[in-house]
């Protein structure tokens, strides 16, 4: 089952840049592996993983067969005000998976 | 009117040769699916649109000796301000010979504060990675560095 792992500070001040760390378990298969018996293994990935602070997105990304299994992405962002941040990964075969995360700024 | 005996032969021979080396050269290129820098370099016109890319501004760390092309840690980071007027938008990241040359695209806001960002990519063979960053006014910058990977990615079977 997928399952994420999201790490945000509790607390910050306001104005602080944080660093936000997301993992979500997924295997990736490139689409470009072999069975042994010779037919390929079709594509199975996570294409978009994005994340918004109140609503409004933050961070996007676009990914691609490129990226290994278990996506993994550590990014920045301003706070200015208490809220909850939301992680969104939508992917192949109807892949859609939620995480949130509140933070409290002071 | 006939042509000299030897004439179709010669014709012939031209042809069975030229049909030959025509008939080697999609043997060729017939290689694995690999990006080629041909494809490396429509991708980045794919986001660039055709306008200059100046080298700069943009870091990209990627260990230079990678064990395991499975896993390959790398971190891009530009140095440039964050200001809601001016800022870097997007971050892009080629390779040079997996299958497809496109890794991942950063779309980034001004509220980022700082423009940075790791994740773990594959890599099917020693090869070049190419980070391009779209700045607000338009401008790219790149960094590209050179990875060598001992054990490749996504050669594995399936079983």
């Amino acid at each position: 089952m997928a399952s994420a792992l999201i790490n945000v500070p509790a607390n910050a001040k306001r104005g602080d840049i944080i660093e936000i760390k997301t993992l979500m378990s997924h295997i990736m298969e490139s689409g470009f592996r072999h069975k042994a018996s010779g037919e390929a293994v079709p594509r199975d990935i996570i294409t978009s993983f994005t994340c918004r602070f109140n609503g409004a997105e933050i961070f996007r990304a676009d990914l691609f067969p490129a990226i290994a299994a278990n996506p993994f992405f550590s990014f920045f962002t301003t706070v200015t005000e208490s809220g909850k941040f939301e992680f969104e990964w939508i992917g192949d075969k109807g892949f859609s998976e939620t995480a949130s995360a509140s933070i409290s700024v002071e | 009117m006939h042509p000299p005996p030897n004439s179709t032969r010669r014709q012939f021979l031209g042809l069975a040769g030229a049909a030959a080396v025509l008939g080697t050269v999609p043997v060729v290129t017939l290689r694995p699916a690999e990006a080629t820098p041909e494809m490396l370099a429509s991708a980045i016109r794919n986001v660039t649109g055709g306008a200059a890319v100046k080298t700069g501004k943009v870091k990209l760390d990627v260990p230079p000796l990678v064990e395991n092309g499975n896993t390959v840690p790398l971190t891009v980071s530009v140095a440039h301000p964050m200001a809601p007027e001016d800022h870097v938008s997007s971050i892009h990241i080629f390779n040079e010979k997996n299958p497809q040359p496109n890794v991942a695209n950063f779309h980034l806001g001004s509220h980022a504060g700082r423009a940075q960002v790791s994740t773990r990519i594959r890599l099917t063979d020693s090869q070049k990675v190419v980070a391009i960053a779209k700045l607000s006014d338009g401008s790219f910058w790149s960094a590209s560095v050179d990875v060598v990977v001992t054990l490749a990615a996504c050669t594995e079977e399936v079983i």
